[in-house]
């Protein structure tokens, strides 16, 4: 593909916007965090404290982000690549880990295996909760390669395991790292698993810090060091993605390609994904079923189950279409345009996403209330909330999705003498539809099962099904969590179903 | 790839028409208070830290009885007061009800809790109170030491015993409840830092047994799994309730003997300085604070009545005997202090 380096002022603007959305947050905490001078804050930082929470925090990320990629890449190829029959509807078994909120999943293993907290419980949790987010773009991305990559390397005299090395690997290399990215920004921001874990990383001591300290200037100041290390993150990302996108030469359709497996490897790795199953999915659903036989306090009230579901999905749609269409512009430059201006757009998205929702809630809170009072405490804020959370989720995916389609296609179009809009409507977005349906469901499913932001911003007395979950499990009222937290899942699995469906039509169509 | 996207843009549709309706719904007119003077019809915002589960049956009685609506943002008591704090004089919220005191002790110190008339603050016990007159205590709460008599003969007299080897690996507590937090808060502020550490590190060095919740520490102790568990007084009282006192053979221990571990700490609520509703909210807080109020905590949590004259419940000590530790419950909001100790110690995260 051939990056052009004028980018066109219709789509320009309104990624600019978007990235000004996104980093709304680091206005409030520049704001607050230097509201008593630098010198508080150097004072507030410069302690033992400080590099220890680093550190256990770094720790943390790296574990979890090298275990979801070993575990993203192991299902992607299970799926893909492997041969075995269920590839789909393992897909969408293995998506569903997706939707299970890190909280309801970090108490499941807790209350079973008490002796986990810590960090080991920390990693679990948060391993199995995202390694989808490699798995999804691994998958779709090697759908799209040309097995003759593969037949060429082996003639060369490669094995199976150095030809999935040097060809394969290399072909994903893109959705891999930016896939790790979204994990390692999650694990950083990630409280629940830590909470039900008691590991002291970045997030508990902020959530401590408005809990129990009342103090949001010392959150925020310990915000603005997570920035940073997302700055580090998404600027290592971009040198590990590497200058050049996949794409396949000429034109045509690739066979699909398939890895012949011998039995025992096959049996082998048919029980490697039975075992992820039953770790990321089968643990906290089989918990959030026990609660269902335990005596509950109060009956349920179907009321409340049918108004939480309406809000959940009422508030997820909304999030979803919003997030996607102001992620649309910055995906699109970011894969068609590659200039310093683009890649800084872009990686503006990325950083919001390592705070905690609890300070992107607070900060919208500080300038909602303060610039549009008549909006705080309605949707229009709970949705700009969940954006900033959720942007890098939809740029990610539509970006891998706008890369592989080759952009020659849209110089043929402009070629006919369509303008750049007309080209952006009638090819670039059709192509990249499966990748933009894909973010929709992926913000659709973690807007669903987000907490901070709802409780803080939501309309007062609206309850949806994560803060139902929430209500119920602070009382240890788990009878009456179960049915929600069921409903949270069965609700999630629309998204997921969108989301197989359309990683299944890249690969028919390919 | 058409028809699937047709669906799921006609699902988003049929969503933001819903949405649509209901938020049409929520911005109802503006409240204005009758000229009469009647209060019916005002709707009263809370930031409710108490949970819903318990409180949600006595607001209900609230509005039925004054015809004052109550819209509650239901929250983690802590939250709530950093959002408060956030908010600033523009907050919605009329009235702030809390879990515990320190919260309520973080929002008056800034002076964004109203002053109370003097004939509310009176009806409580001066040390259930804000020094300032900014909240007042609903209920009150004490720290216990619960324990298995099959397995404990003559419980500890006071905390300084639980560091006796003897209860090695055999006490049990929740390190994140708030409660505990609390109790070592007071201990820090009575004893001082040095002596709070000296005393936490014997803790820590005698094994306790972490548990999630208070109300597992509790059932631990009931099945025998630990002989003593720091919790507070009613967890027992709600599991007799719940399964029948012929379940139960676990035993509360009082300190009554003025020592820290009897804490007594309190849920209490304030009047938002900055609403403009000040004459409903204070309707609230009295509401709150007389006899079919405090019946209510009576009856739902077992918890001490704070005014109005009501009697605990029949089978927890009297109140005037419990003897709790001399402290301004407003020192209880250094609750982050408390947490780096334990942190420190080693007695709060892994």
């Amino acid at each position: 593909m051939s990056p052009r380096s004028r980018v066109p002022v219709a789509l320009l603007v309104p990624a600019i916007i978007g990235a000004l959305i996104a980093l709304l947050p680091i206005i409030y905490l520049v704001d607050v965090a230097f509201d008593r001078g630098l010198a508080a804050v150097i004072d507030e930082l410069w302690r033992e404290r400080t590099l220890r929470l680093v550190v256990r925090s770094v720790g943390l990320t790296v574990a979890v982000t090298a275990a979801a990629v070993v575990i993203g890449t192991f299902t992607a190829w299970a799926v893909v690549l492997s041969g075995l029959r269920a590839g789909t509807m393992l897909l969408v078994v293995f998506s569903l880990s997706l939707a299970i909120p890190s909280y309801l999943s970090g108490f499941a293993w807790i209350s079973w295996f008490p002796e986990l907290s810590g960090f080991v419980g920390a990693f679990i949790v948060l391993s199995l909760v995202t390694y989808p987010f490699v798995m999804l773009p691994v998958a779709a991305a090697m759908r799209s390669i040309d097995p003759v990559q593969d037949e060429v390397a082996r003639s060369l005299g490669r094995g199976p395991v150095s030809a999935f090395f040097a060809v394969t690997l290399g072909n994903v290399r893109g959705a891999l790292t930016g896939g790790a990215l979204l994990v390692a920004l999650y694990t950083l921001s990630d409280f629940g698993a830590v909470a039900a874990m008691r590991y002291e990383v970045f997030t508990w001591v902020i959530y401590g810090a408005y809990r129990a300290g009342f103090n949001p200037a010392r959150a925020a100041i310990l915000s603005l060091v997570l920035v940073a290390l997302a700055l580090l993150l998404t600027w290592g990302e971009m040198r590990a993605r590497g200058a050049t996108a996949p794409s396949r030469l000429g034109s045509g359709l690739a066979r699909r390609q398939r890895h012949h497996l011998s039995p025992g490897f096959s049996a082998l790795s048919i029980g490697v994904s039975v075992i992820v199953v039953a770790l990321g999915v089968g643990v906290p659903v089989v918990s959030a079923v026990s609660w269902l036989m335990r005596d509950s306090e109060r009956g349920l009230s179907t009321t409340r189950l049918v108004s939480s579901i309406l809000s959940s999905f009422q508030i997820g749609v909304f999030t979803s279409l919003a997030t996607v269409l102001i992620a649309l512009p910055v995906a699109i430059t970011a894969a068609r345009y590659r200039t310093p201006t683009t890649r800084w757009l872009e990686r503006s998205t990325y950083v919001a996403h390592a705070l905690p929702g609890i300070v992107i809630a607070i900060s919208v809170v500080y300038i909602g209330i303060r610039t549009v009072p008549s909006l705080y405490q309605h949707i229009p804020l709970l949705v700009l909330a969940q954006v900033i959370v959720f942007l890098p989720l939809a740029t990610a995916s539509m970006r891998s999705a706008v890369e592989q389609s080759t952009a020659s296609v849209e110089e043929v179009a402009r070629g006919l003498g369509a303008n750049t809009f007309a080209t952006l409507v009638r090819v670039t977005l059709p192509i990249a539809m499966p990748g933009i349906l894909a973010a929709a469901a992926m913000t659709m499913l973690s807007s669903v099962k987000e907490l901070p932001t709802t409780l803080l911003l939501r309309p007062t007395g609206v309850e949806t099904l994560a803060t139902s979950i929430w209500t119920f499990s602070a009382v240890s009222d788990y009878a009456a969590v179960g049915p929600y937290a069921i409903a949270l899942i069965v609700l999630s699995a629309i998204p997921v179903a969108v989301l197989t469906a359309t990683t299944s039509r890249v690969l028919r169509a390919s | 790839m058409n028809r699937s996207l047709r669906r799921f843009i006609a699902a988003s549709v049929a969503s933001l028409v819903l949405a649509a309706c209901s938020t049409a719904s929520d911005t109802s007119a503006p409240d204005t208070t009758p000229e009469d003077g009647s209060l019916a019809g005002e709707t009263l915002v809370v930031y409710s830290g108490r949970s819903e589960s318990l409180v949600d049956e006595l607001f209900t009685q609230f509005t039925a009885q004054t015809g004052i609506a109550l819209d509650v943002r239901y929250g983690d008591s802590g939250e709530l007061a950093s959002l408060i704090l956030t908010e600033g004089k523009a907050s919605p919220a009329d009235v702030y009800f809390s879990q515990d005191a320190g919260a309520l002790g973080a929002v008056s110190e800034v002076g964004l809790l109203a002053e109370l008339p003097p004939d509310v603050l009176e009806q409580v016990d001066e040390r259930f109170r804000s020094t300032s007159g900014q909240w007042v205590a609903t209920s009150g709460r004490v720290r216990v030491v619960v324990y298995n008599p099959t397995l404990v003969a003559t419980p500890p007299a006071g905390i300084d015993d639980l560091l006796d080897p003897q209860w090695k690996g055999k006490i049990g507590y929740a390190p994140t409840n708030a409660s505990w937090q609390s109790f070592v808060t007071a201990l820090r502020v009575i004893r001082g830092e040095d002596a709070a550490r000296t005393w936490l590190e014997g803790f820590a060095a005698n094994e306790p047994v972490p548990y999630e919740k208070n109300g597992v520490v509790r059932d631990a102790v009931n099945a025998g799994e630990v002989s003593l568990g720091l919790v507070n007084h009613y967890y027992l009282y709600e599991k007799i309730a719940a399964e029948g006192a012929d379940a139960v053979v676990a035993k509360n221990h009082y300190f009554l003997n003025g020592d820290v571990g009897g804490l007594v700490n309190v849920a209490g609520v304030g009047v938002v300085a900055s609403s403009a509703k000040q004459t409903a909210a204070l309707e609230f807080v009295k509401f709150l604070l007389s006899a079919q109020g405090q019946q209510y905590f009576v009856d739902r949590t077992f918890e001490y009545p704070m005014a109005a004259g009501i009697d605990a419940y029949f089978e927890l000590p009297k109140f005037d005997a419990l003897n709790p530790p001399a402290i301004d419950l407003s020192d209880l909001s250094s609750i982050e202090a408390t947490q780096q100790l334990l942190e420190e110690v080693g007695l709060l995260t892994r």
